[in-house]
């Protein structure tokens, strides 16, 4: 499987029908296969057309805030006593996190093919709020699949994306979290797909969606590039970013997969322990399998039934990982890790009190890793870590397990 | 091209006999595994009575996106029981001998890589299955995974939906080597009251591309539906109406076989008759 001898440029996939590799493709009904055909052509198309950056860009500065701060974090790199490292501060965004540079890249995708619905799957929350958000300012009918059980984690989300007036769909099949609300989309997509657009939020499904998700976050490893170099006049050293689906990770570390001399790292969530069912650390533990329309690594048992997984962090709990990660993994080029639940809601409570600033449980998990690296680099060496969202939606969670520890 | 050319394809003989007769077959659905092992054997049997031109058994899958709740369900309650591939190929290879008709496996492409398309297609040939039913393969995937499986003496059927252009049509239509399977609506599987009106012109234009056995699934549910695809298509799929009155007889703890048997007879009979 890894056997990609003689790739020169890493940064050019994927191929015209999604291959990174071995890996991406469309492993679809053969339903889906005319919206794909109609929407890679359709993201091709404004990819070359000024006018579509142009109104990109424009709402990512006027309506996101971009770009977003590189921000040194003086007392958490004394804290930690090492390197010096500076956060990228995808939180500061409208809405709370990077979800949002995606989803107004995707409407605007909408509006140009002439479907007035979009659709989409949530964890978190963070993307179906993301993408209600845009439904609103572009005037899209919008229904959000989540499960049930995110539905009672994330119960602040679910009221926003209420608010916007979004419909939110509760799935009560599998484990009733992140992998269920994707299957539900996806089937409403099958019934619907000539009127309705399907905003993925990650990096993961069929092509083109891990290819222009990627693109759409990248903004934010261009920023963090140009932002070092000013503030440092030069690379930093490592880039850390936490992988779910791993959207947040792509859009950070693509701009740097040429720049070999910094360390790329994804983090992904160890849960509770090592055991399957007990993580949804996909590319540590899992192997190449085929999970919503593409190849890449996946978490699943003997036969190939997809596993359950566990993560603190509702945005991270997905037992799939998009296909240009895996590549990348094979390739050795980012190099992926495990921070467990306990080091995560450490890491939460230590950025809370050094900075004043809380991170999503996601982000949290990169902030943990920071704080294992860090002390064992020289002060002159410079990490930056993606965080990629505020962690005000997490609060009340955090609240009840730190209650249950310490209680 | 060659290796498995329509006309030495078991399943594609099934067929033969029925476009000469203008007469529509069935291809019933049976999730493996539900309720029970001994169930898939006795419904396959029971269809088979009843006149099946194939039987098409659905391999469990977690995540089946391609359907409805009925088939949700039975899956899911089969993955419960902690069936597993192994036992569902020893379950069918127990009665091959008494099963005259061919046999296919509806099998999601998660499960066939996992296993290793080579060592799944060996496995399924020693329990006498006779080709796959792949849904979530389309071209150009399709094209090596098909080329494998025929070299592996497995027969591949692929779908094609009212929104697959006419030029993938002819593609897909290519890469089966056992029926190819026509989708009566775009969405999931499950009961529909009526048939799509623009079906009969879909079926016609594939049929101007190819000879093949042509099978309309999703959606078909009566007699009636099976009737009006006579002249149109070769066969009607039916999987959703037979897997709810599959429910229902256990929770009345009615002969689950039985029940199956007099439908399958049922909607054969609206394929024969004039």
């Amino acid at each position: 499987m890894s056997s990609t001898a003689s790739q020169p440029v890493l940064s050019q996939v994927p191929d015209a029908l999604g291959h990174f590799g071995p890996y991406g493709g469309t492993f679809v009904p053969e339903t889906l296969v005319f919206a794909l055909r109609q929407l890679t052509d359709e993201y091709q198309r404004a990819k070359a057309d000024p006018a579509f950056q142009q109104e990109f860009d424009f709402y990512l500065r006027e309506y996101v805030g971009r770009p977003s701060r590189l921000y040194h974090a003086r007392r958490l790199s004394e804290h930690l006593g090492g390197a010096k490292i500076y956060l990228k501060r995808e939180d500061l965004n409208h809405t709370g996190a990077h979800k949002i540079n995606n989803a107004i890249g995707q409407a605007l995708l909408t509006k140009r093919m002439g479907k007035k619905r979009v659709i989409a799957e949530t964890g978190a929350g963070q993307h179906g709020v993301a993408t209600a958000t845009v439904a609103a300012l572009f005037d899209l009918e919008c229904d959000v699949y989540m499960g049930a059980e995110d539905v009672r984690r994330q119960a602040l989300n679910v009221f926003r994306m209420r608010l916007m007036n979004a419909r939110v769909v509760e799935v009560h099949s599998g484990l009733k979290t992140l992998k269920d609300a994707l299957n539900e989309a996806l089937r409403d997509w099958m019934g619907s797909v000539e009127n309705t657009h399907y905003i993925i939020g990650s990096v993961a499904g069929p092509h083109p969606f891990p290819m222009m998700v990627r693109d759409f976050q990248a903004c934010i490893g261009r920023e963090t590039r140009q932002q070092c170099l000013e503030a440092e006049q030069r690379l930093p050293d490592a880039v850390i970013a936490c992988v779910g689906g791993g959207s947040n990770a792509a859009g950070i570390f693509y701009p740097f997969i040429d720049d070999t001399s910094v360390r790329l790292i994804g983090v992904e969530p160890g849960g509770r322990s090592a055991r399957l069912g007990d993580h949804a650390a996909t590319l540590t533990y899992g192997q190449p399998g085929v999970l919503h329309g593409a190849l890449s690594y996946v978490l699943q048992d003997e036969d190939g039934q997809t596993a359950d997984v566990h993560s603190v962090s509702a945005g991270l709990d997905y037992p799939g990982v998009g296909p240009e990660h895996a590549y990348w993994k094979d390739s050795k080029r980012v190099e992926y890790t495990t921070v467990t639940d306990e080091e995560a809601l450490e890491a939460f409570e230590m950025l809370a009190r050094t900075e004043g600033i809380i991170p999503a449980l996601e982000s949290a998990h990169a902030i943990a890793k920071v704080a294992r690296l860090a002390p064992q680099m020289g002060k002159d060496k410079v990490i930056v870590v993606n965080l990629s969202g505020r962690g005000d939606k997490d609060c009340q969670e955090v609240a009840r397990l730190l209650e249950n520890a310490r209680g | 091209m060659g290796i498995a050319a329509a006309s030495e394809s078991r399943v594609a003989r099934a067929f033969a006999p029925l476009r000469a007769r203008g007469q529509a077959g069935l291809v019933p659905f049976l999730p493996a595994g539900y309720p029970d092992l001994a169930t898939t054997q006795s419904c396959l049997l029971a269809a088979q009575r009843a006149g099946a031109t194939v039987i098409e058994v659905g391999i469990p899958f977690s995540d089946p996106i391609a359907d409805g709740p009925v088939i949700q369900q039975a899956f899911a309650h089969a993955l419960q029981q902690r069936i597993r591939l192994a036992d569902i190929f020893a379950a069918i290879g127990e009665i091959r001998s008494q099963l005259t008709v061919p046999v296919m496996a509806m099998v999601t492409y998660s499960i066939v890589y996992r296993i290793g398309l080579e060592r799944f297609a060996e496995q399924a040939r020693e329990a006498g299955l006779s080709g796959v039913i792949l849904p979530d393969v389309p071209p150009p995937e399709a094209q090596d995974i098909c080329h494998r499986f025929w070299e592996s003496g497995l027969d591949t059927t692929l779908l094609i939906a009212p929104t697959t252009s006419p030029q993938r049509r002819g593609e897909i239509a290519d890469l089966c080597s056992g029926f190819i399977y026509y989708l009566s609506v775009s969405g999931i599987t499950g009961e529909r009251t009526a048939l799509p009106a623009d079906l009969a012109s879909n079926l016609k234009q594939i049929r101007q591309l190819t000879d093949k056995p042509l099978a309309v699934g999703f959606g078909i549910s009566t007699a009636a539906h099976v009737r009006q695809l006579r002249g149109h298509a070769d066969a009607a799929i039916v999987g959703s109406a037979i897997v709810r009155r599959m429910r229902d007889a256990a929770q009345k703890n009615a002969v689950i076989s039985d029940v199956v048997e007099s439908y399958c007879q049922e909607l054969a009979e609206g394929g024969r008759e004039a």
